[in-house]
């Protein structure tokens, strides 16, 4: 007698589990039952458990019954001929969706070849082991795993064409790829999911091989010749958005160009790109610190006075420009209202963005590389035929990573590109790479893919072969103009007078204490001093009572906390930070008496 | 040795260390001019001096960076020797760990058991290691039954276990120390079996003593809890899992000056502070070269002493090393910031802002190479 669960729920025994098993899943495949249906037996606990509940994960199965597929060439050619669909199999038995539990209690073969009697079901492709991104990647199952996973992850960053309505919609950091291709190593998935709909990349020609070892380390070296011919160009998206807020007493802001008057206004030649109604002029080429909508609001705080006198001098400026290192194109200006009903207005801001060195590309891999130089087309090595590589990848990538994909899609793409067709290379189910080769053979190139090369810029013919082909590249969305940023002064933090942090605000690289420790190890101590002298301050110190003290400039004296005008004062160099330091320890209860002692 | 030679080189004493001088003295051939005794005195006097740290080099810093740097590498791959030969160790970044933190229980202690020459034959080493294991009355038994009508506890035995061990019922008997408190028990050849003198009532006296009898332990040394016979090179050694390094030096089979333990604190208590100072060297260096690295034998040797330099074994924790830190600033910068000033204003405290962290903090120049020099000029 066994325990019966449904949705984990006890709801009574039966004597033979295995055939109220069978019964259920007979009745569920005649379609007596539910499909969403599932039930198994757990071994460890000897209870049947019956799910019908939503949110359960399941995938589809075929069939197996005495090691016979219930599916015939009868079936698939209906379906070919249109007159079954997926939902008719399912219901037909065919095909049944197995939960996490019943998977358990079933043993799937993954080729026609391996069934056995054993067997209850197949997978109806070997490839749906792998999720869609993964089986986007060509000749996946000659990859180590983890470099599945990371090309995967790689192609979910490229630039593409991400959406036909991009031209109306204000997405923040959009990215469009100028011209994007279909891959000419592709697989059934490519298909399905109607790729050449929104591809994102394109097919270059790869050499791989060093020059100058510009591309070492994960580098990759570009073509400044197909550069300037539109490869990998893109254009960058980013929205300026500008809202009249109301406050009390019914005031609002307004957007419109700032008179004079108003607090805070920047001067007439920082609102040049405004139209009458405030906001910019379309296609103007606004730059770091441009106001892109003009805005005003009302005072922050009315005072009895102002009450009487609320005309427009006394509004604050709140205009948005465009902050440290920004820059860009006025694309596209929507004037809309948000869910409070304030007036929205939104600025799309456009700029061209030409692969440049330190962009970011990947083939479909995990062999991504930033670019580390771009070459003059006569400059490159080009072959005998007289191909020259849009693109060169480093051989250092493979050996550790073992990346065999990667270099089959290369001779994949060679293929295709000479024989005018797509190359299959499907999780599983690739084309025989023995046949692409002798197909290259065929077309009158070497079977291994290599070919001689020259140097460009000495007309030689260089000692080894090299290999090339085509590959379907991805220019991935991290590029430097986004994140490079330099300060030599700026901004400080107000509480404790160091740089402020981070690019947004205009922030220095921290020097950490790892790098701290190095300057010590050195002994470059005066050096060290020097560094960290961001936040210096000169405070005068009481020797008396060893408190800080001020400068009294009405009296113009040096004034002691406790013994005011009557002690020695003198003045000491120290970090702010500790400064502060000082006063949190006083907030403490604490008396830090600073003992001051002659210099030398 | 001439004599003229001989005081030679006794006049670099002081100059040299002892140790070179000696080195020095075997290494002359026997016939050699008292030029050429000068001039490889002189040149061994130059290197050695070339070799000497320069005062102003912070060596404690390079220390930290030469072990840390590698140190990262390290937590990556951990090897593990699964079930390979030897008893599982603990190795990489925890050991390291471990062994800097001087922690007082370790994961896997063990010991290293030398033997004397006449006592090192694979049948005495083997018979040794039964010996040391420490061994429990449960081990032996085969069953245990209770008797409750006639209040008496039986127990049978496995017979080849206990001739394997060369005993029989009545060594096990003696080795229970068996205190008849209520009880008496009787040995026959097989089994072992307790009556109990009490009323009927306190049966559950009976199981106690079932519990007790169970865990004592009738032979071996306390704490050693595996052992494994090894060859090494041409002699036998015993590696045990678990220490207890007094009661094994105690053994007149084991050779005193080579058996250790990788317990730092252990061996601290048992031979002393310098031993543990060279068993933190040992330890460490036995990690680091497990894994492939190179990490000078100096930067080890430094970190030891300043564990052992106070005389008694300390971590490198805020309750160990940094504990002793002079400076108020400096201890408050590693861990519980606000309960270190806090101490020191109760208690007056006075940092005179001699070391390194205090003066990046308040921003002047650190002691330590180009801050370490003054200049001093003669006013006229």
């Amino acid at each position: 007698m066994v325990e019966v669960y449904l949705n984990e729920k006890f709801i009574g025994t039966v004597d033979d589990p295995f055939s109220f098993v069978d019964d259920v899943k007979d009745l569920r495949r005649k379609g007596a039952l539910s499909d969403d249906i599932n039930v198994h037996i757990d071994h460890a606990t000897q209870e049947v458990h019956v799910f019908c509940d939503e949110g359960r994960a399941r995938r589809p199965l075929l069939v197996v019954k005495q090691g016979k597929l219930i599916l015939t060439e009868k079936h698939l050619q209906q379906l070919r001929d249109g007159e079954l669909t997926w939902i008719d199999l399912v219901r037909q038995g065919v095909i049944e969706y197995l939960d996490a539990g019943e998977e358990e209690n079933a043993l799937v073969a993954y080729q026609p070849q391996d069934l056995t009697v054993d067997h209850t079901h197949m997978e109806i492709t070997p490839g749906s082991i792998s999720g869609v991104a993964s089986a986007l990647v060509p000749f996946g199952n000659y990859n180590q795993s983890s470099r599945l996973i990371i090309g995967s992850k790689n192609q979910k960053q490229s630039l593409g064409f991400y959406a036909a309505n991009f031209h109306l919609r204000l997405d923040m950091d959009a990215n469009i790829l100028h011209y994007p291709q279909l891959p000419l190593v592709k697989t059934k998935i490519h298909d399905i999911t109607d790729y050449e709909q929104h591809p994102s990349g394109q097919n270059m020609v790869v050499a791989v091989m060093c020059y100058d070892g510009y591309n070492m380390e994960d580098g990759v070296i570009l073509s400044k010749g197909s550069v300037q011919r539109g490869l990998a160009r893109s254009t960058y998206f980013n929205p300026v958005k500008a809202e009249e807020l109301r406050y009390s007493g019914g005031l609002i802001d307004e957007v419109s160009v700032p008179d004079a008057e108003v607090k805070g206004f920047r001067g007439e030649q920082d609102y040049r790109f405004l139209e009458a109604d405030g906001i910019v002029s379309p296609e103007s080429q606004v730059g770091e610190g441009d106001v892109v909508i003009g805005r005003t609001s009302p005072p922050r705080f009315l005072s009895s006075m102002d009450e009487y006198n609320l005309s427009t001098s006394t509004r604050r400026e709140s205009s948005i420009s465009l902050k440290h290192g920004e820059h860009g194109i006025a694309d596209f200006v929507i004037i809309s209202e948000n869910e409070e009903g304030n007036k929205l207005v939104q600025v799309r801001l456009r700029e061209e963005r030409i692969p440049e060195i330190g962009d970011k590309f990947t083939s479909r891999h995990g062999q991504k590389g930033v670019t580390g130089i771009l070459i003059n087309q006569a400059d490159l090595p080009f072959s005998a035929s007289g191909i020259v590589p849009d693109l060169i990848f480093t051989p250092h990538g493979v050996s550790s990573r073992m990346t065999v994909s990667h270099l089959m899609e290369l001779i994949g793409g060679k293929v295709a590109a000479l024989a005018g067709r797509y190359v299959d290379g499907t999780l599983f189910e690739a084309e025989n790479t023995d046949d692409v080769r002798a197909e290259l053979l065929t077309m009158g190139f070497r079977e291994d893919g290599v070919e001689n090369f020259y140097d460009g810029r000495t007309g030689k013919r260089m000692l080894a072969k090299i290999y090339v082909g085509n590959m379907y590249y991805l220019r991935l969305r991290h590029m430097v103009a986004n994140k490079m940023q330099s300060r030599a002064r700026g901004p400080i933090q107000l509480l404790t007078r160091q740089p402020t942090e981070g690019k947004a605000k205009e922030g220095g690289l921290r020097l950490g204490e790892m790098e701290k420790d190095t300057f010590i190890a050195h002994g470059a101590s005066l050096l060290l001093k020097e560094r960290f002298d961001s936040d210096r301050v000169v405070v005068p110190i009481c020797e008396k009572s060893g408190l800080l003290g001020y400068f009294d400039a009405r009296s113009n004296k040096l004034i002691s906390p406790v013994y005011g005008e009557d002690s020695t004062m003198s003045y000491v160099e120290m970090s702010y930070a500790f400064k502060l330091l000082l006063d949190e320890l006083l907030s403490l209860g604490l008396y830090p008496k600073i003992e001051l002692e002659d210099k030398y | 040795m001439k004599s003229e030679h001989q005081s030679l080189i006794e006049s670099y004493e002081g100059k040299l260390p002892l140790l070179v001088l000696e080195e020095i003295k075997e290494a002359l051939p026997a016939s050699v001019s008292k030029e050429k005794v000068k001039r490889i005195l002189d040149e061994t006097l130059a290197s050695y001096t070339a070799a000497k740290i320069n005062p102003g080099e912070c060596v404690g810093l390079v220390s930290a960076e030469s072990i840390g740097e590698p140190g990262t590498q390290m937590t990556l791959n951990t090897f593990h020797f699964a079930g390979v030969s030897e008893m599982n160790v603990t190795t990489g970044l925890p050991r390291i760990i471990e062994i800097f933190d001087a922690q007082k229980t370790i994961k896997t202690p063990m010991m290293e058991v030398y033997f004397k020459k006449e006592a090192n034959t694979i049948e005495k080493v083997k018979a040794f290691a039964m010996e040391l294991k420490e061994t429990h009355f449960g081990d032996f038994a085969s069953s245990f039954s209770l008797n409750i009508f006639e209040q008496t506890l039986s127990v049978e035995f496995n017979m080849s276990l206990l001739a394997d061990h060369k005993m029989n019922t009545k060594d096990l008997l003696k080795a229970l120390k068996f205190k008849s408190k209520g009880f008496t028990a009787e040995a026959t050849t097989n089994s072992i079996v307790f009556t109990q003198k009490g009323k009927p009532e306190e049966i559950k006296d009976l199981y106690a003593l079932k519990e007790k009898v169970r865990v004592t332990r009738v032979k071996g040394i306390k704490g050693v809890k595996q052992v494994l016979p090894v060859k090494r090179g041409e002699e036998y050694v015993v590696l045990t899992s678990g220490t207890n390094l007094n009661e094994v030096l105690m053994l007149p089979e084991v050779d005193t000056s080579r058996t250790i333990c990788n317990d730092i604190n252990e061996v601290y208590a048992v031979l002393g502070i310098e031993a543990a100072r060279q068993s933190i060297i040992n330890e460490v260096y036995k990690v680091i070269e497990a894994q492939g690295l190179n990490i000078d034998i100096r930067h080890i040797m430094l970190v030891a002493d300043i564990m052992c330099v106070s005389g008694v074994l300390k971590g490198v924790t805020r309750y160990g090393v940094v504990s002793e830190k002079a400076s108020v600033l400096a201890r408050a910068s590693f861990e519980t910031p606000v309960r270190h000033l806090i101490n020191a204003a109760l208690e007056g405290e006075v940092d005179a802002l001699t070391s390194v962290v205090e003066n990046v903090m308040i921003n002047q120049p650190v002691p330590l190479g180009t801050g370490l020099p003054g200049l001093i000029t003669k006013l006229k």
